[in-house]
């Protein structure tokens, strides 16, 4: 009697709704520091907020203690410069990092400066970051003295591809010393141990509340964000939180372009929750976006596919050799010491293969030579890497009880056979524009993790959160309360509860595919603005014609109806951006049929959208609006203390 | 003796992300509370295994199965189309995840 059918079958009826239902009623919470998204990112802003001593509430979507793509783990700690053993120095290596054109400066900067300190309050609290028990003596990377393992991640340059990145001598590694900036870390422990934390600091979870708007001054588009207001999506109960400051750590939008919301789950990076809500809610409260009309189909985890780290796994994973189905070595990067934790083959190489799979040199399918590698090695790879990686724990487990040996058996790899990646699997990387202290273009709201712009990975995630926690808690103290717009809430709350109030219509799953749809016809590898206007047009009409006939049978339901609703916003946020871009751009993925010219220094900018009294507005800021990454840090950071101290 | 034939609707695909081990499973809904996207729904019934009331929204994080309090109470279960495929090194025999 584990499915519901087996209920219709057993009683004749489904199960009763287990939870309370109570869409009438409502919570107001009041709170200095109101933090949105419980992850790595929201996890870290309400410690730090809370540790500066103000009143912290933390609203999350699913349960604190394993939401978030953080929430199962975490094997790589990336990015951590100013670690004992990396060989660069921090400010150099954010410098480098923030290369790219379009790269957060700021949340990078951030990271490379705070994200060891970061790593030793993990430590304090709890967390694993060493080899304490002498597990994997022998692995390469391994320091006996501090038992820190170092990862061959970006040993050389921060590149994915050999070769994509020209050889850097980095002033402070003249030598060429490995770099040392990614430690391996024991993520699995994580969570659970940031909300112990957070409960030990007196932090106020609310755990299964979708917060769904942000409240401004006088209910004000653009005005100082003084709350938020959400709901408990077992119970479908109001909630209301007045805060000082509000800190955005919600993740971003993974499954817009998604048409299938079933078969879609495994094998991704994101779970089906991540619905860009907090840029959303932004968005409709006026905040400024940017980066916006990078959207692109995913090199990465690509839905319904076996492939990195994702789930499912297809056994190219950190110093594990690639081999045909005979047994001969492709020139296959192993993500590990011998290619610096490169990912992808070059062009060249990657053609190399293609012409052999063609010419039968290469045989298909590839296999992951677990076998040929050093036992310590494949040890660390098998039984550390993906024991603590965010989704592949389960692999180990699983497969080990389906008889795979790594040591005995080749894992089959699923490049090629599996064909091309469906288009409908995309990101959308965009998000608030930030400042310094990680403050939106609106008073009282900082940013987090995923949901910065260009955002980073999970140490991003603790390190920006952490930070952004601590700037908030400060803004908290010296802002005074506000009152909470009536109206908008009203307003608020006929627009969330409408799905609840039919009974027939549409559901959740075919808004979803609507808008996926949508996005796919009008905002895709052809952009013109033809095509663009025609999204809007079609966004509006499923606003207007279809938005009206969503129903929801329950709270969950109303939960997945309401992410439709920020899919939908997001998909406009990010069509108008794609308008305001009169440029192709490489680097964003983007390409106008109508502007072909490709990265154009008068385009090489970043392109802004926000709303004022609901009509678009697009600016500019230059590439690096942020300045000197190392003085204005510095200048905004003169009272940081580094690693807690505190009780 | 007949079972009863309801008209039930297809059934969602995948179906069964995890198998529930009755007899070791003692209900305590620990997976309900750290499932990150709501699979599941404490059964009616106290002490049995919760309901997989959302198979469709399951990401296989396994965040249920590595934090299970009772071991063997729950397991994971990939569904078919993405069931891993290994070889022997040494008689080069293809096998199969065929739990």
């Amino acid at each position: 009697m584990t499915r519901w059918h087996d209920f219709i079958e057993k009683d004749g009826k489904p199960p009763v709704w287990p939870y309370p239902i109570h869409y009438d009623k409502e919570q107001e919470i009041d709170t200095d520091v109101l933090v949105i998204g419980g992850g790595i990112a929201g996890c870290w802003a309400a410690i730090s907020a809370a540790r500066k001593g103000v009143r912290v509430a933390l609203v999350e979507k699913g349960d604190t203690v394993r939401s978030g793509a953080g929430g199962p783990g975490c094997d790589h700690w990336c990015n951590a410069p100013a670690n004992p053993l990396s060989n660069v120095d921090p400010d150099e290596w954010a410098q480098h990092m923030a290369e790219a054109p379009y790269s957060n400066g700021i949340g990078t900067q951030i990271q490379c400066r705070e994200d060891w300190d970061t790593l030793l309050e993990m430590e304090q609290m709890g967390g694993k970051i060493r080899d304490t028990k002498d597990e994997y003596v022998g692995a390469r990377g391994r320091d006996e003295k501090t038992k820190l393992m170092i990862s061959p991640r970006y040993t050389r340059v921060h590149s994915y591809i050999p070769g994509m990145q020209k050889p850097v001598t980095f002033k402070s590694n003249p030598e060429g010393k490995l770099n040392n900036v990614v430690i391996r870390v024991w993520g699995s422990t994580f969570k659970p141990i940031l909300k112990r934390e957070c409960k030990r600091l007196g932090v106020k979870i609310f755990d299964r509340v979708m917060v769904t708007s942000l409240l401004t001054e006088k209910g004000v588009q653009g005005a100082r964000v003084i709350g938020a207001t959400g709901f408990n999506n077992r119970t479908g109960e109001f909630m209301v939180f007045k805060s000082k400051a509000a800190v955005l750590a919600t993740a971003g939008n993974w499954s817009l372009f998604l048409l299938n919301t079933e078969l879609a789950g495994y094998n991704t990076f994101r779970s089906r929750t991540t619905t860009g809500d907090g840029t959303a809610m932004a968005w409709r409260a006026g905040a400024a976006l940017t980066v916006m009309e990078r959207t692109g189909i995913m090199m990465l985890s690509t839905g319904f596919k076996h492939t990195w780290y994702g789930g499912a796994g297809d056994a190219s994973y950190e110093n594990v050799p690639l081999v045909d189905a005979n047994g001969k070595k492709l020139p296959w990067p192993t993500q590990g010491w011998e290619d610096a934790g490169a990912m992808r083959p070059t062009p060249e190489n990657m053609e190399k293969i293609i012409k052999g799979i063609q010419s039968g040199e290469y045989a298909l399918p590839f296999y992951g030579d677990f076998p040929a590698m050093p036992e310590v090695e494949r040890r660390t790879t098998w039984r550390m890497m993906l024991g603590e990686e965010s989704t592949t724990r389960n692999i180990i487990d699983s497969y080990e009880k389906g008889g795979f040996d790594p040591a005995k058996h080749l894992l089959q790899n699923y490049s090629f056979i599996e064909g091309n990646s469906p288009a409908q699997w995309r990101t959308a990387g965009g998000g608030p524009v930030i400042d310094w202290d990680l403050k939106s273009t609106l008073d009282g709201l900082y940013v987090a993790g995923e949901q910065t712009f260009s955002a980073g990975d999970h140490s991003y995630a603790a390190a920006t959160g952490r930070y952004a926690g601590r700037k908030a808690a400060d803004y908290s103290r010296q802002t005074g309360e506000t009152k909470v717009s009536k109206d908008q809430v009203t307003l608020e709350k006929a627009r969330i509860y409408a799905p609840v109030r039919r009974t027939e219509g549409i559901d959740w799953k075919e808004l979803h595919a609507g808008i996926s749809r949508a996005m796919q016809y009008f905002c895709s590898e052809y952009k013109t603005e033809q095509l663009l206007k025609m999204g809007l047009d079609a966004l509006k009409e499923i606003e207007e014609v279809f938005v009206p006939r969503l129903y929801a049978l329950d709270p969950h339901k109303l939960m997945r109806s309401i992410e439709d609703l920020s899919l939908l916003t997001h998909g406009q946020a990010i069509i108008n951006a794609s308008l305001a871009r009169q440029s192709s751009s490489r680097m964003l993925n983007f390409f106008r049929i109508d502007y072909p010219k490709v990265d154009p220094p008068e385009w090489t900018k970043f392109v802004t959208v926000h709303l004022e009294n609901n009509k678009v507005k697009a600016g500019e800021l230059p590439l690096d609006y942020y300045g000197d990454m190392k003085a204005n840090y510095e200048a905004r950071n003169k009272d940081y203390t580094g690693v807690y101290k505190g009780k | 003796m007949a079972k009863k034939t309801y008209a039930l609707p297809n059934i969602i695909t995948p179906a069964n992300p995890v198998i529930f081990n009755p007899e070791v499973c003692n209900g305590c809904n620990h997976c309900v509370e750290v499932c990150q996207v709501d699979v599941y729904i404490p059964n009616p019934e106290k002490g049995k295994p919760p309901v997989i009331l959302h198979p469709d929204e399951c990401w296989y994080c396994g965040c249920c199965v590595n934090d299970c309090p009772r071991p063997g109470a729950i397991t994971f279960n990939w569904p078919v189309q993405q069931r891993a495929y290994w070889k022997d090194k040494a008689t080069g025999k293809v096998l199969r995840d065929s739990q």
